[in-house]
């Protein structure tokens, strides 16, 4: 019972105290669950800060281990295994953090079955947490199936009309990956007689022609997630029929599982194929910042259109990414967070105002400045960091991945970032198009008719601490560097280049 | 007979006392007091348990060598006396509701059981054929226990008819083999068939033996009668009938292929090949059409089946065997442990008259009874092979062993077909807590009882799978 008093083991885990809370409550007592739910969320940042005050940045392997023997019979080597370094830290925090927002958030637009919702919600996060945190590949892909369970649920019973037709979409396109991952999981933990992965990459290079389908086996279940092109066909659908609170968490941190997966299993565990596949996912990463961006400018639902620059943005993670080199790695995980931080803001400010006009066409709007300030200039400061204006945090993402794509041997090609640097200009058209559309020039049928009340307190409670952080790390973002700097070296030492 | 003799079949000899002597006093019991019944029969039961586990970790062969006990055979009689146990707990008051009160339901259920356990003690193949005809009949009679009821006698002369047909192959495969190698006896046939080059005789003998096992596990192409017998019998006996006649006919597939006809192993690997494919292929891609609850978990057994001859397909190989037969072993416990919680929830909406079987029924469950809602969500993602439940870990270790066989494309077959199956089994949960509907229920102790410790079954175990593990793994087959 010792494993239950690790730092990692209770961060994981302490939302499942709210839960067990919760299910002794009233289902009627709906201020009391919203309370429950957010001290529980609290306390779990609490537990994440701590953690992070016993991390040492300067330390590049994995930290604060937790490693039992789980199952250990005839050749199964499956380890109760909970560690964390620099490439998941910042996921981690990123992951307490934006879940006492989101549930801030739901304070009012939740009102059916909120015990229901508040479970759910606190279970997603645990499986985040242990998708993050886990490092053994069986428990890894317990955490990692084990998400898509509350959020089909919050996606199928909170949202909206075509929900039923999202949740199962989610579900089955996010399975269909992952199948292919558990083969090759298994594959693996026969191979190398454990499921620990750090055993694994200890044990050497596994034949070249065999890396390259585990490699793909594994891309399978990421690439859906991320969602590369042209993978990404969920997403939409997803996100739009998603409650706010479940688009928030869906764009800042589950995407994130995707381009985290590839950091955390597929470069390590199969090197050459990942250098072998790096100019064709840079290929693929291209066509989906360009792609993204382009529907997005053609979309007349805003949450439609912040889902599509999803995929816009997340192409720039993974061109970062499979830049391959400390530049490219760094600036790939920072934009994670940048990404959860803007995408998440924006998410969030839509759903204040569909909370008091019920639809998202942006045509309806114009004039939304006028009437609402305070709104308006916070959705300004998201939408100008979404699409990476110096001194955001936006920025600083962008650029670093740029600079390392630029120069990256392993894409070998410098168009690719030439390319997407077009992406860059693209975002700046398609959110400033909607941005005029719905706050600028004459007060259209919406603003007109409605009383529209500016935001509250809570609600602007609720995005304050992302307009710090991106205020923060578009202008001070060295800690944030340091934190994932020696790992991501670390990574990128160990490849054959 | 010699003591040894005695102590191998011992819990089978108590068993089938305590059935013949149920027979008469339950002519003692009212007739509306059938209940103690169905108490005297567990009694019988779990006294029966008990003398099983005693045998844990003893091998003999008895008789002449054609009665064998071993960890395998034990194993399998446990999982088969437990669900015994609780196909009595679901029966308990179904049939009452249902008016098909009858003492001689519970009898039939014990002899049945009887054959299903020879089945897998079977050392022989005129036993084995002794114990197909033991587990079939009561089964035939229970099939067609809510008679007038159209659909359930249907089902019974049905079942009876292709039973009956299946037996025929059994019996025709047995001659054949008889012929080739001048035996029944499975390690007779064994050694006759490694000296020599092994005759095309032998092999259509096994062929015709693996037909009529096919049948019996419901695999495809033998499995037609399966969905129109799984909905018209009674549901309890369908329960009853999807996971004892299921762990039985797979416990005699695996002994008698494993003892006896490892030397063909060559040209059977292949067809067990084709017919786990083909099962798991087309069991899982009609389930997505049915739109009766009984139905699907019909077509669903039928899938299920399949994902379990993957574990015998490498049978012939020596290495991997042993952890296959434990691959396999575990599994079955995962989908019998699922598969009663799942129809345990069928029983408690089904109401009079077959109606309350549409999964359309199903709607409207979570917000009206919530824990039955969670519960059944428990056994589908159970079914689907996810976390957090026993069906995941089932999945694991399975296509574990069958990658480790060196069957990569069938586990991938295995792992597309799971994503299949995730449709239609989520189309219940859909159901159950995104449409709008006003379903009732039944309360009766035992069925809740089985509902729930089924279902924190399913999830317990997945996260303290270790010690079942260690059983199925050391639940080995005698070889020679």
């Amino acid at each position: 019972m010792e494993f239950l008093l690790q730092p990692l083991t209770l961060l994981t885990f302490f939302p499942l105290l709210g839960v067990i809370v919760l299910l002794f409550m009233n289902s009627e007592a709906k201020t009391a669950i919203r309370w429950v739910a957010m001290v529980t969320s609290l306390l779990t940042f609490g537990v994440s800060l701590w953690v992070l005050l016993q991390f040492n940045a300067s330390n590049p392997d994995l930290q604060l281990v937790a490693k039992y023997s789980w199952i250990n019979v005839a050749g199964w080597n499956i380890y109760y295994y909970l560690a964390v370094d620099g490439l998941s830290i910042l996921l981690v925090l990123l992951t307490a953090f934006l879940t006492p927002i989101s549930l801030l958030s739901t304070w009012t637009a939740v009102e059916d079955r909120v015990k229901d919702f508040m479970i759910f919600f606190l279970l997603l996060e645990v499986g985040m947490m242990g998708v993050f945190l886990a490092q053994d590949l069986f428990m890894f892909y317990v955490f990692w199936e084990f998400t898509l369970v509350p959020m089909y649920f919050l996606i199928g019973l909170w949202g909206g009309p075509r929900r039923i037709y999202a949740a199962v979409k989610f579900f089955l396109y996010t399975m269909a990956g992952s199948i292919l991952m558990l083969v090759a999981i298994l594959w693996l933990g026969i191979y190398g007689n454990t499921f620990s992965v750090p055993d694994l990459i200890a044990k050497g290079a596994i034949p070249a022609n065999i890396q390259w389908w585990l490699f793909l086996a594994f891309t399978a279940a990421f690439a859906i997630k991320v969602p590369m092109w042209p993978l990404h066909s969920w997403l939409p659908d997803a996100h739009v029929e998603a409650p706010t609170a479940g688009s928030v968490i869906l764009a800042g941190v589950l995407l994130k599982m995707g381009t985290y997966g590839f950091l955390r299993f597929n470069i390590p565990l199969f090197p050459e194929a990942t250098v072998k596949a790096a100019p064709w996912i840079a290929l693929f990463a291209t066509i989906g910042i360009i792609y993204g961006a382009a529907v997005s400018y053609a979309q007349q639902d805003v949450k439609k259109l912040v889902a599509y620059s999803s995929v816009s943005h997340l192409g720039f993670v993974m061109l970062g990414m499979f830049a391959l080199n400390v530049q490219g790695v760094s600036g790939a995980i920072l934009q994670m967070i940048n990404h959860g931080i803007s995408t998440g803001a924006l998410f969030l400010l839509i759903g204040m105002v569909y909370e008091q006009t019920h639809t998202r066409d942006i045509k309806v709007y114009g004039g939304l400045w006028k009437v609402m300030p305070v709104f308006g200039t916070i959705m300004l400061i998201s939408s100008l960091s979404s699409m990476g204006l110096p001194g955001l945090n936006g920025f600083v993402g962008e650029f670093t991945i740029l600079l390392g794509a630029f120069g990256s041997k392993a894409i070998g090609n410098p168009w690719y970032a030439g390319i997407s640097a077009i992406g860059v200009i693209m975002a700046a058209v398609y959110i400033l198009y909607m941005f005029q559309k719905m706050f600028l020039g004459p007060a259209g049928e919406i603003t007109h008719h409605h009383e529209l009340k500016d935001l509250n307190w809570r609600e602007i409670l609720t995005v304050a601490p992302l307009l710090i952080l991106m205020f923060w790390i578009g202008l001070y973002p060295a800690p944030f560097f340091n934190l994932i700097a020696p790992a991501v070296e670390k990574l990128v030492s160990a490849l054959p280049l | 007979m010699t003591q040894l003799d005695f102590q191998i079949i011992l819990p089978l000899t108590i068993l089938t006392a305590w059935a013949c002597v149920l027979l008469l006093v339950d002519l003692l019991i009212p007739k509306d007091r059938k209940g103690i019944t169905a108490i005297l029969a567990a009694v019988g039961l779990a006294v029966t348990l008990g003398f099983t586990i005693s045998q844990v970790g003893t091998e003999h062969i008895g008789f002449n060598n054609m009665v064998v006990v071993d960890g395998f055979s034990t194993f399998v009689n446990i999982l088969l006396l437990v669900s015994g146990l609780l196909g009595i707990a679901l029966a308990y008051g179904y049939i009452k509701r249902m008016g098909l009160d009858r003492g001689e339901y519970y009898t039939l259920m014990l002899f049945s059981i009887v054959g299903m356990m020879l089945m897998a003690q079977a050392e022989d193949l005129i036993i084995v054929f002794l114990a197909l005809e033991l587990l079939s009949i009561p089964l035939y009679v229970l099939a067609a226990f809510a008679r007038p009821n159209l659909q359930s006698e249907e089902a019974g002369v049905k079942y009876f008819l292709l039973g009956a047909f299946s037996t025929g192959f059994v019996v025709y495969g047995t001659a054949l083999v008889y012929g080739a190698t001048g035996t029944t006896s499975l390690n007779g046939i064994f050694t006759a068939a490694s000296n020599g080059t092994p005759s095309l005789l032998l092999t259509i003998g096994a062929a015709l033996l693996l037909v009529g096992f096919g049948f019996k596990v419901a695999a495809v192409p033998f499995h037609m009668w399966t969905p129109d017998v799984y909905q018209g019998s009674p549901t309890a006996v369908t329960v009853f009938m999807s996971s004892g006649a299921k762990i039985a006919g797979f416990a005699a597939l695996l002994r008698v292929f494993a003892t006896a006809f490892p030397s063909i192993s060559v040209d059977i690997t292949g067809i067990l090949w084709v017919l786990a494919a083909l099962t798991m292929i087309i069991g899982n891609i009609t389930a997505i059409s049915q739109s009766n609850i009984k139905r699907m978990l019909a077509y669903s057994s039928i899938a299920h089946a399949g994902y379990i001859l993957m574990a015998f397909v490498p049978y012939g190989n020596k290495a991997v065997l042993p952890v296959s037969i434990a691959a396999g072993l575990f599994y079955l416990v995962s989908y019998a442990v699922t598969n009663f919680g799942a129809w345990s929830v069928v029983i408690a909406l089904e109401k009079a008259e077959g109606k309350g079987l549409e999964i359309s029924d199903f709607a409207g469950l979570a917000k009206k009874y919530p824990a039955l809602a969670i519960a059944m969500t428990v056994f589908m993602l159970s079914f689907i092979g996810f976390p957090p439940t026993l069906g995941l870990v089932g999945k694991f270790y399975l296509f574990r062993a069958v990658i480790a066989g060196g069957y990569t494309g069938l586990a991938i077959i295995g792992v597309v077909t799971s994503l299949v199956s995730a449709y239609y089994y989520l189309r219940v949960v859909v159901n159950m807590y995104m449409r709008e509907g006003d379903p009732t229920i039944e309360r009766e102790p035992w069925l809740d009882i089985t509902t729930l410790s089924t279902a924190v079954l399913t999830v317990a175990l997945s996260f303290v799978p270790q010690w079942l593990f260690l059983m199925a793994s050391t639940a080995t087959l005698r070889l020679f």
